[in-house]
């Protein structure tokens, strides 16, 4: 009994008589385990030991060791152990600041991101819109189809924009090929590679890319429009405010933190994109079609492979991602995220 | 009497016939987008029932005309894929997908009661720390992950793709989950403890079932990702097709049949149909999940 008060006095600890107590009531070692960690609160760090092994081992070390390999002499040799791997200083970093290559794949990120992401935030914002103006049973039928687009998956929306765009076959050059002239049409059309070099393969990505991509920005928009109250649009209105005008004093003040997330999500996810890019390039064998990761991939994996090389090409793109996923984060953190 | 309300009645039919016009406008914008949005997959699962003489064609119709189950024949007969069948990389997904899927729920179950039940040092760490891995570029981390895999002869093995599936669906899996569990009233587990449960009756026959829904939902979106993933499959399974998952055979169908554009469609279109009818369950809390609070309001 004495004991019991004793433990109840201390929420969290249990009302069993501990071994220090030197009580003749036998404690088997399970039951003493267990009044250790309660003891030392050690339940919610054994909790996260699984998950802290498998991302630390499988995700965070990874990381690690692409910057530890950007900054050796890591081929085949020192993989196959025939000869010692080297420290090599910044030499890596200095042979891809002259890789013309490397400042090519990081245009066409550049550029293919600043393109495709203003497009699918525009495009993702007013369907989200049009979806808010829309009657009940409209607006679940036009969500549900648009998230088919979302839903298929990466390989598969590649394959058929290759198809629809296939040079011999393809949908899309038969379409140009029958648009009357003043509108760029034409024979001219037919026959057309869409692949073949870097312009029109990224016209194609970012079509498939913003195809994707853009039911999720309408869908999130959708999910914010919900939370502005009604009378707040509503007494705009009676005030003779347009719809452009009530978007940018209204909505887009209120949406501010959610289309910064979405602005972030958009250049993470975009950026580097890898399935997309390698599919509708035809793999690695085209190198003046490729963006930054499969570029870093290229270097990595075609023979002789040069895997410190393709590290430091890696590295690169994790840090400049890296950037910002802190202003992710920091965005998160602030809208209370993390409670 | 009749004069008064006359404008009034006029004015209002035509605001009425006005916004009717509006009404009517809105929702042909909004079938052309749906249109638009369907037409590539419309175009997909119509190429897959075309005969060869009707997708190589001067005059492409939307539609089959004399619809035709030979170009799914030439998936499941395997003549494409040195007599491997479309069987053998189902099983093969199936396979990797259930075993990550049901590791990563239970590893993230117990990180989500960690975090959601218990304050502790490092608590906002561990959350910061998984925003931050969740956008790791996965392109970047597979040239490690390939020499670690080789050095411990995971390479060409299903396993090697069930760890990397569990760890990488751990970030988003444990970041929803714990909003199910913090959602399941404490006072329940504290009665339970009264009545004199021992913690693991407490979490078996309270708390479990309570975020069985929200495991449910999570554990789709960790299949989506396993039954998806394409950058580890494609470098990991080099040189046995038979490990094959269904990304890498589409995508090894299409490299090697270039031309064969129906079963290359029909092919595909067997991939996409269960994970596009999985998405659909749960496509909204999706958009949700991953906005964390930014559309709290």
């Amino acid at each position: 009994m004495v004991k019991t008060s004793h433990a109840g006095s201390r929420p969290g600890t249990l009302a069993f008589p501990a071994g220090r107590h030197g009580h003749a009531v036998p404690v088997s070692p399970r039951l003493r385990v267990a009044i250790w960690i309660r003891r030392h609160k050690l339940a919610p760090y054994l909790l996260l030991v699984p998950s802290l092994t498998l991302i630390g081992g499988l995700v965070i070390w990874p990381a690690i060791q692409i910057g530890v390999y950007s900054f050796q002499n890591v081929g085949l040799p020192q993989v196959i152990g025939t000869e010692p791997t080297q420290w090599v200083g910044f030499s890596n970093y200095s042979n891809i600041l002259h890789d013309s290559e490397f400042w090519l794949s990081l245009r066409l990120s550049v550029f293919s991101a600043a393109v495709m992401i203003p497009v699918t935030l525009v495009i993702g914002t007013l369907v989200g819109l049009l979806l808010s103006k829309l009657g009940r049973r409209m607006r679940a039928f036009v969500s549900t189809v648009i998230a088919l687009a979302w839903a298929t998956p990466p390989v598969t929306g590649a394959i058929i924009f290759v198809w629809l765009a296939d040079p011999g076959d393809g949908i899309v050059d038969w379409s140009l090929s029958k648009l009357p002239h003043w509108l760029g049409g034409g024979a001219h059309w037919s026959g057309f590679s869409w692949t073949n070099s870097a312009l029109p393969a990224y016209t194609l990505i970012i079509a498939l890319v913003v195809w994707t991509s853009f039911p999720f920005i309408a869908i999130s928009v959708l999910a914010g429009l919900r939370t502005i109250p009604a009378e707040l649009h509503e007494s705009a209105r009676v005030d003779g405010a347009g719809p452009w005008r009530i978007f940018w004093r209204i909505t887009y003040p209120v949406l501010k933190p959610l289309f910064l997330v979405l602005l972030l999500l958009s250049i993470i996810w975009d950026f580097g994109i890898f399935t997309q890019v390698y599919l509708v390039i035809g793999g690695i064998g085209n190198r003046d079609e490729f963006n930054l990761g499969v570029y870093a991939y290229s270097r990595a994996f075609t023979q002789p492979p040069a895997y410190s090389i393709g590290s430091a090409l890696a590295f690169i793109l994790t840090i400049l991602l890296l950037i910002i996923t802190i202003g992710y984060v920091r965005a998160s953190v602030r809208q209370g995220a993390i409670q | 009497m009749t004069a008064i309300p006359l404008p009034a009645r006029k004015s209002s039919a035509r605001k009425l016939s006005g916004r009717r016009v509006r009404r009517v406008g809105l929702n042909v914008i909004a079938l052309l987008v749906a249109a638009i949005t369907l037409f590539p997959i419309l175009w997909m699962i119509s190429t897959a029932f075309k005969p060869a003489s009707e997708w190589v064609t001067l005059t492409p119709h939307p539609f089959p005309q004399h619809p035709t189950l030979g170009n799914f024949r030439t998936v499941f007969n395997g003549s494409a894929t040195n007599g491997l069948t479309y069987w053998t990389f189902l099983e093969n997904s199936l396979i990797v997908t259930v075993v990550a899927v049901f590791a990563s729920s239970v590893v993230a179950l117990l990180a989500a009661i960690a975090v959601a039940r218990f304050r502790f040092r490092f608590r906002s760490t561990y959350l910061i720390m998984l925003l931050i891995v969740q956008m790791l570029p996965q392109q970047a981390l597979v040239i490690a992950l390939f020499l670690d895999f080789r050095s411990l002869n995971l390479l060409d093995s299903l396993v090697g793709l069930m760890l990397v599936y569990t760890a990488f669906a751990l970030p988003v899996t444990i970041w929803m989950l714990r909003n199910f569990v913090a959602s399941v009233p404490r006072e329940l587990e504290e009665a339970a403890a009264i009545d004199g449960a021992g913690s693991w009756t407490t979490f078996r026959r309270v708390l479990l079932p309570l975020v069985t829904p929200g495991l449910v939902a999570t554990s789709v979106f960790a299949m989506i990702f396993a039954y998806n993933e394409f950058v580890f499959a494609l470098t990991f399974l080099g040189t046995d097709t038979s490990k094959y998952t269904l990304p890498i055979y589409v995508q090894y169908f299409y490299g090697s049949h270039g031309t064969q554009w129906g079963p290359i469609m029909a092919a595909s279109t067997l991939f996409t149909i269960p994970v596009v009818i999985f998405f659909l369950l749960v496509q909204r809390r999706l958009a949700t999940g991953l906005t964390a609070g930014a559309v709290k309001g």
